[in-house]
This record gives structure tokens, sequence and C-alpha cells, in this order.
């Protein structure tokens, strides 16, 4: 089966800064996708140009193996690919309905169809089942940050979606709240859904990933299967760019 | 974890809202107006009589309007200073129109037109020029008021109208059409502001930007629409003005334009957008034409009134502080 998505020979840069170099990256449906590297890596960058943020300069976008076109983010929504990104996953100024329908929202005629909208956002939290919120109408900014993200993660897979990439989800969690998190991801693969994870914690995508895509300063080290490598060899991609046989060849010119 | 039941908030008692600075934050206008209305009333008992709160209601109609245009363009985070020189705008297009003449229902549509075609100006520039709204709606106080001195050669045009006239006499008991009219535009402007995908988008523009982008909304579309909506609004403005003085006239009225900022602000709207109600602002509005009338009532000297204004907003702006 071909990877939901591929990317090949991405090129991105801010003005004269190139923060990702030819990078190729591929994830499959029922699997869960680390994607590894050291802040600054590019991991955000990639991530924002899988949900059409940012242009990429160059390079080849395949979805379900057709060359596609993701220009803005409605592009990759309409492709069936939800991202929870890092920084902007959630309007803290409104409720968990509005953040959960926001730019799709349901209308009866002119006006927004709420009790459409509440039953929906309710039947995917519950079907999600981790964390109670006290109503569904609460603030966002009134959640702790494991019932954010999980209202982001209910978000992401309200839509039908095919691919969920979820960046640093667990950054800012406790111990508890992390292993919730985690398994709700790990449930989301085990559905046929095609999961990317960001995290920088070893154990936690050795735990829960099928396969590891390293990034080291902008360029993808190696995509290699979890259970082919070990802790020691993934911390050896992303701090150094290669592992013995694995990663980049000494003469690809990566400067430090 | 099975019960992700999601039970409908638990409300706790009112008394202890009552202990909450944040509460007195959100109801600072209507408390406000409570409390100015009962010392009002007691140094004055005129101040309730029938006349009186219908000649206050009529005089807050054009303020209603125009802090419902000035909510919008706040909840996106933006402040629309041109507001009340669109209205004069606005008001001296009519003057011309209707002494073309070309008849009333023509001259009101061309004063809204234009009005709204100066709010969009505002709006094009602020989203595709990316420059502050802040000075962008300063150079359209300036260039409408010079607009509106040029078209009216800076001469006031007398209109002697009977709707006008009946516009600002006639009504529904106490409420005098412009007042009715104000009230159907806060109605409709709250439906849109929290029923609606548009109002949605507008609250996520002002209290998340980059994270209503993200979500593929056009913060730039919206910000157009919301200086649009206030453009629109300043004619309407500028409709209700010529019936309540019966002229056009082209001199700038800016106790408006600091009197709609300060009514949204006593509102408890935020001023780095996103949060808001439409109910607020006018009570806002009408606390200030309270404050305003009461003070004439009691003989207090007209300069007093801006330095009360100011103090009373000052006041529900440190309040705001509390806002949760
Ligand atoms: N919008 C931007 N403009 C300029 N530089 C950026 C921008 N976004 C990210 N960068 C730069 O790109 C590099 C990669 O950032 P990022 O993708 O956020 O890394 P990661 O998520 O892996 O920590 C960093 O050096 C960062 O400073
Ligand atoms: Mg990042």
């Amino acid at each position: 089966m071909p990877p939901v998505l591929e990317l090949r020979g991405i090129d991105k840069s801010f003005g004269p800064v190139q923060v990702l170099h030819d990078v190729a990256f591929s994830a499959h449906s029922g699997e869960v996708t680390a994607l590894v590297g050291d802040n600054g890596a590019g991991k955000s960058t990639l991530v924002k140009c899988v949900g059409g943020i940012y242009p990429i300069d160059a390079g080849d976008y395949l979805f379900e193996g057709r060359p596609v076109q993701v220009n803005d983010p409605r592009a990759a929504a309409e492709l069936g690919i939800e991202i929870v990104y890092q920084d902007l996953a959630l309007c803290d100024n409104l409720d968990i309905v509005q953040n959960m329908f926001l730019g799709r929202e349901r209308k009866s005629g002119l006006v927004l169809d709420e009790p459409t909208m509440e039953e929906m956002a309710e039947r995917t939290l519950a079907g999600l089942s981790v964390k109670t919120v006290k109503s569904i109408r609460q603030l966002v900014s009134s959640l702790s940050g494991g019932q954010r993200q999980t209202v982001a993660i209910a978000k992401a897979v309200l839509w039908n979606s095919k691919i969920v990439v979820l960046d640093e989800p667990t950054a800012a969690l406790g111990v508890a709240q992390t292993a919730q998190v985690l398994e709700l991801v790990r449930r989301l693969a085990d559905n046929g859904l095609a999961v990317v994870l960001i995290s920088h914690n070893m154990n936690d995508v050795f735990a829960i990933s099928d396969r590891i895509a390293a990034l080291y300063l902008g360029r993808m080290a190696a995509q290699v299967k979890t259970s082919d490598v070990t802790h020691a060899q993934v911390v050896e991609l992303i701090t150094s760019g290669r592992s013995g046989e694995l990663g980049l060849n000494n003469g690809s010119g990566v400067a430090s | 974890m099975a019960n992700a039941t999601l039970a409908a908030d638990d409300r706790e008692p009112w008394t202890s809202r009552l202990r909450d600075a944040g509460f007195w934050a959100e109801w600072a206008a209507l408390v406000g107006l409570v409390v100015l209305v009962v010392v009002f009333q007691v140094l004055n008992p005129t101040f309730l009589s029938t006349g009186n709160i219908a000649s206050m209601l009529l005089a807050a109609a054009i303020l209603i309007v125009l802090a419902v245009g000035q909510t919008f363009v706040i909840a996106t985070a933006g402040i629309d200073l041109s507001i009340a020189s669109t209205m004069t705008l606005g008001a001296v297009v009519l003057g011309q129109a209707y002494s073309a003449p070309w008849g009333l229902p023509l001259s009101c549509l061309l004063a809204v037109v234009a009005a709204a075609l100066a709010g969009m100006v505002n709006g094009v520039i602020i989203a595709w020029g990316r420059i502050a709204d802040f000075i962008v709606t300063l150079g359209m106080l300036s260039a409408a008021s010079g607009l509106a001195l040029i078209l009216a050669d800076g001469k006031p045009v007398t209109i002697i109208d009977p709707a006008l006239l009946a516009l600002s006499t006639g009504g529904l008991g106490i409420f005098g059409w412009s007042f009715v009219i104000a009230v159907v535009v806060a109605l409709v402007a709250h439906a849109v502001l929290f029923h609606t995908r548009f109002g949605t988008h507008l609250l996520a523009t002002g209290g998340a930007p980059e994270s209503a982008r993200a979500m593929g909304i056009s913060t730039q579309r919206v910000k157009i629409a919301v200086y649009t909506i206030s453009g629109t609004l300043a004619g309407l403005a500028a409709i209700l003005l010529v019936a309540r003085i019966g002229a056009a006239e082209p001199a700038s009225n800016t106790s408006f334009l600091l009197n709609s900022v300060a009514a949204v602000v006593l509102g408890g709207v935020s001023l780095f957008g996103g949060r808001g109600t439409i109910i607020g602002p006018v009570i806002g509005a009408l606390l200030l034409v309270a404050l305003v009338n009461g003070l004439t009532l009691l003989g207090v000297s007209q300069f007093y009134q801006p330095l009360a204004v100011g103090v009373v907003v000052v006041l529900a702006a440190l309040l705001t502080r509390f806002q949760r």
C-alpha cells in the first residue's frame, strides 16, 4: 500500500534562511510515525508545510499516491489532513464547540446549527473517552493542558480525517496526562488513521511509534522502522545526523 | 474512563458570584447605570419622568448605533477612530443629495453607501496594506471630515422633511423611532456576532488571529468586513443625526468618537479583541447619555461633562483588569 502522505525533495526558506533542505517524508495508514529532531531542526516548519500554512518552495507533495497542491489550510483539510499545531491549536477565547468547528461550522439557514454541532462534539469527545470536561460550551482558556490536547485531538478526528499530525502534544503535560494522550494517539492509528507524532521523549516515541523520521538541521537524516533501531541510534541521528550506516552521508555538506 | 458525559455546567450560587471581581467587571456598565439612575432620581425627581426618559433614549440612539459598529471593530482587536467623521460625511452627503433634489430615500441610501465605502477603504488598507488600524482610521478621520467640508462647502444644509421629522418625534410610546431603530440594529448585531459563522470567525480573528488563519479563516476578509460594517452603521447614524438636528452639518463631532469607544469599554468589550457582547456597549451608551443628561438636569455646567465622562471611562477600563 502506498503511503497516505508522501513528501519528496521539500525545500523551504524564510527569506535568506533555508530551513528545510530536500526533505523526504512519508506516513502510512494504521501507523504512528514519530517525527523527531532537535529544537530548530524544522519539525514545526515541515508540519506547517503539510498543513498548507507555509507554501513549499520546491518538492513533491503526494496524497494517496497522487500529486496535490496544498497552498492553504483549507486544501489540507479537504484532503483529510488534520493538524494539531504546537502553537496554534486552539483559540482561547472560544468555547470547545466553537473551536472544534472553527472554519467548518454547521449552519441551518443563515444561523449556526448549534444543536448538531454540540451533538457531534459530544459524540466525538465521548468516543475518545479520555478526560471529562465540565461543559462543551466552556471556554478553552479555562481548560487544563491535558483537556486542551484532548479537545485539539477531538477536533482533528471529528472530520473523518485520514491523517492526523500532532506537533508536540505532550510537551506541556504531566505524566498521567501524557500517558492518556499517547494512548489516545495509539488508538487513532489502530483505528486506521495515519498518525504523525512529534515528540522529544524517546521513551514515548519507542512506546507507540511504528516508524521514526529524524530531522537534522533541516534535512531528513533517516526514516526507519522503530523495531529496526535502538534508542541510542535515534539519539545519534538527532544530535549528529548519522549513526553508523544510517543517516546523512559525510559528503552531504551539512554545515554546523 | 468511558464516562465522558458532559454534564450541563453546574452553576455556583449567584451570591458567590457577587464576591467575584470578574463579575463586576463584566457588568460594570449595568451597575454604573443603575447607580447613576438612583442617584440622579434622588437628586432630581424629574430625571425618571416619562418625558426625560424619552429624550434620553432618543439621544442614546445615535450613540448606540455607533457603539455597535465600534464593537465589531474592537472585537477584532482594531479600532475605528474615523467613525464620527464618517458619520459627518454621511450627513453631508445626505444634505447635498437631498437639496439636489434627489428625494429622501435615495439621499439616505447615498449617505449609507458613502459611509460604508469610507469604512471599506479603512478595512482594505488595514487588511492588505498591513498598516496599523490606529493610523489608517486616524487618516480617515481627517480625510472624511475634510471631504465633508469640501462637499458642503463648509455650510450646513437645513433639511425639513416629514419622514425625518417623524423619525425624531414619533415612536412607540416613550420609544422614539430612532431608539427603535437602534434597538433593531443591536438585536441584529447580537445575532450576527453570536449565531453566525461570520461572528465566530470575527471573534477568532480578534482573539487568536494566527490560529484562525491556521483553520483557513481569511482574517483579512473579516477585517475588511468589520470596518465596512462600522462605516455602514456610521451612515445609518448620520440619518438619525440629520433627523435629530434638522440639518446636515459639516462640523465634526469628536465627542461621538470618544463616546463610542467609551461605551464599548464600559460594556466590557476587551480592547485586545476576541471577547465582548452587544448588550454591554448598548448599556454603556445608555450610561453615558444618562450621565450627561443627569448632570444637565442638576444644572452642572456643560464644561464638567467631558471631565465626568473621562473619569467614568477610565474607571471602567481599570475594572476590566479584573475581567476573566
Ligand atoms: N516564520 C519563520 N520565519 C523565519 N524563520 C523561521 C520561521 N519559522 C521557523 N523559523 C526557523 O526555522 C527553524 C526551524 O524551526 P521549527 O520548524 O520551529 O523547528 P522545530 O519545530 O523542529 O523546533 C528555526 O531556526 C526557526 O528559527
Ligand atoms: Mg516545533
